[in-house]
């Protein structure tokens, strides 16, 4: 019988099955940020068992509150900070090089085909754009693999997703995958991992895959999983052209962990974007999605561009394209976040933040904060933001507020009309 | 090993994320204590008064998907810190579900017909929960009445609620 992906890097990393279908496998990387960390570092540090199974697969960045913003802030990023140096974690990123965690460790070339990677991060899901396996665990799960460098998984079943249809001009990758939680629900794959395969993937870039495996989350999943391909190659380059003679055996080895044509799934959807509008989300879950023609009456309080799910370069090149020669409503406050340093100085480079600031956005360093209300843009009871995160859940952004998720495109024209509107890029009917 | 029996919370509501089991804003929390009066802080749902009804309360029973979104183990916390050591369900969150028997809490999964049946029977009257670990039986009893309902849990979730969690199963075995 064929595998799924999950299924065979579950199988090449296979330590134990302790009992029924629990699995426990080994761990290519452990990432780590300063949120989820301290308390399990606290933890090994109180049983006796301050080490770590491998300094050179363990990651860790500052990305939620930085600068820190308090003294509580300020002690999570010291504990992790001098961890990192007393166990010589050579790949640490404090302010001034940090990034928020999805973004800059797949930058850095972290993440290969085939590999298995745990953070105490829910969206870590995200890596599996890289033909991953990479899932979200609590602080104990991540303590273990600090320790051990292994986790316990329920053996993986997969949905298969089959994207098909040209998408359509001024249409993105956060659309596509709004509109696919929307049909799945928020319940709909949990425990399921899901492979995004069709053309559109295959016609998406890395920056764009990385959008639609990180929501995998939001409809419960375990993991979302792209295939690889000489998309996946180009990306990773840099980083391994000393391991392989050429591009094109480098794509022979991870062609390896492709599904087998014969490979089992619990379910296989066609989901045709031909027709798709922009969407957004209208309720505090990110199942409640709508087109953004429905939405277009609601007034916006903040506009906020960033996060592991928007907040790279092409994401910001996108918004800059609409947000140019125009300015946001006074009635708006708006908040760009570039994802990483490396996302910051090209988009200076660009001209994209001169765009952003002619707009009148405030452009912010590389953090977490407003998408989960800690900093930089926490919300006031009543107020609403449209937002390129990934969560609208009651609460999410600061007490009382309200969230709208969409994409980039859809957030920079918002941000100048002052109500949910659908951006000058998207043109019913007309094809890209 | 942790006490799974006591007076029940019942909260009707499907998809309760772990946002509104714990709000982002107290991730800065060091010590689980603090969490304490912060559990459902967020939670919208008619007729629940957060700090009135979680007080000496031991068992959550709720509907499908608890604890959907982040993978704070904040969530457990904050629920252990107030006495609350099981949550009974529909279904949970994987990663949610995961951390309970991490920690050596139980995240117990029924049928939606059994939960349906336990919410007409018990909600709204003061109920109290015994689990019986050796049979897989919670008893529920309220006003003079009594039903049972049997449950069960793998192996493996059984022995981290036997040694208390996952770290020492982990650390002396791999």
């Amino acid at each position: 019988m064929g595998k799924t992906v999950a299924e065979k890097i579950f199988d090449s990393h296979f330590v134990d099955n302790p009992s029924g279908d629990i699995h426990v496998i080994s761990l290519d990387a452990v990432f780590c940020h300063e949120i989820t960390t301290p308390v399990a570092i606290n933890d090994l540090v109180s049983r006796n068992k301050d080490r770590v199974f491998d300094p050179d697969k363990i990651k860790a960045v500052i990305d939620h509150v930085t600068p820190a913003k308090d003294s509580k802030t300020a002690m999570q990023g010291k504990i992790l900070r001098d961890w990192a140096q007393r166990h010589n974690i050579r790949d640490f990123f404090d302010i001034g090089r940090n990034g928020v965690c999805h973004a800059i460790f797949p930058e850095k070339g972290f993440v290969r085909p085939g590999h298995t990677v745990i953070m105490g991060d829910s969206h870590t899901c995200t890596h599996g754009a890289f033909c991953a396996f990479a899932a979200g665990v609590g602080s104990t799960d991540l303590e273990v693999g600090i320790l051990k460098g292994v986790c316990a998984f329920h053996y993986p079943s997969t949905i298969k997703i089959n994207i098909v249809g040209k998408m359509p001009a001024g249409v993105y990758a956060k659309d596509v995958i709004l509109s696919i939680i929307g049909r799945l629900g928020v319940n709909g794959a949990t425990n399921k991992v899901i492979e995004f395969t069709g053309p559109a993937v295959d016609a998406m870039g890395m920056e764009a895959r990385m959008t639609l495996c990180n929501m995998a989350i939001e409809a419960g999943g375990t993991c979302g999983i792209c295939y690889p391909d000489m998309t996946t190659v180009e990306y990773l380059w840099e980083f391994i052209k000393d391991k392989y003679p050429t591009k094109e055996k480098a794509f022979e080895e991870f062609k390896k962990f492709s599904p087998d044509p014969d490979a089992e799934y619990h379910d296989v959807i066609e989901h045709d974007i031909s027709r798709l509008e922009p969407v957004v989300t209208f309720g505090f879950k990110p199942d409640q999605v709508k087109p953004v023609k429905e939405m277009e009456k609601t007034k916006v309080d903040q506009v906020y561009i960033g996060s592991c799910t928007n907040g790279r370069i092409e994401d910001l090149r996108i918004a800059a394209q609409v947000l140019k020669g125009n300015k946001i409503s006074d009635s708006v406050r708006g908040i760009i976040s570039p994802a990483t340093p490396k996302v910051f100085r090209m988009a200076m480079d660009e001209g994209i933040l001169k765009i952003f600031m002619d707009a009148g956005f405030c452009v912010t360093n590389p953090t977490c904060g407003a998408c989960l209300g800690m900093s930089n843009g926490v919300l006031a009871e009543g107020e609403v933001c449209a937002s390129t995160t990934n969560r609208n859940f009651n609460g999410r952004m600061g007490k009382g507020g309200m969230v709208h998720l969409m994409s980039p495109a859809t957030a920079a024209a918002s941000a100048i009309s002052g109500h949910i509107t659908n951006s000058s890029l998207y043109r019913a009917g007309k094809e890209l | 090993m942790k006490n799974f029996s006591g007076k029940v919370l019942f909260l009707d509501k499907s998809d309760i994320n772990t946002d509104e089991i714990i709000p982002a804003k107290y991730l800065t929390e060091i010590s689980k204590k603090a969490l304490k009066p912060h559990l459902l802080e967020d939670l919208q749902l008619n007729g629940f008064a957060q700090g009135k009804d979680i007080q000496g309360k031991s068992v959550i029973i709720t509907r499908a998907n608890f604890g959907c979104g982040s993978s704070r183990e904040h969530a457990p916390w904050a629920l252990e810190v107030n006495g609350i050591n099981m949550v009974i369900a529909e279904s949970f969150a994987r990663i949610f579900r995961q951390n309970m028997f991490n920690c050596g809490m139980m995240a117990v999964e029924l049928p939606g017909r059994t939960i349906n049946h336990i919410f007409q029977v018990f909600s709204g009257k003061e109920t109290f929960i015994e689990t019986d670990l050796e049979k897989n039986i919670f008893i529920l009893k309220a006003d003079g009445l009594e039903e049972k309902a049997g449950f069960s849990i793998s192996d493996f979730d059984r022995s981290l609620v036997a040694a208390g969690g996952w770290v020492e199963y982990a650390d002396s075995k791999y």
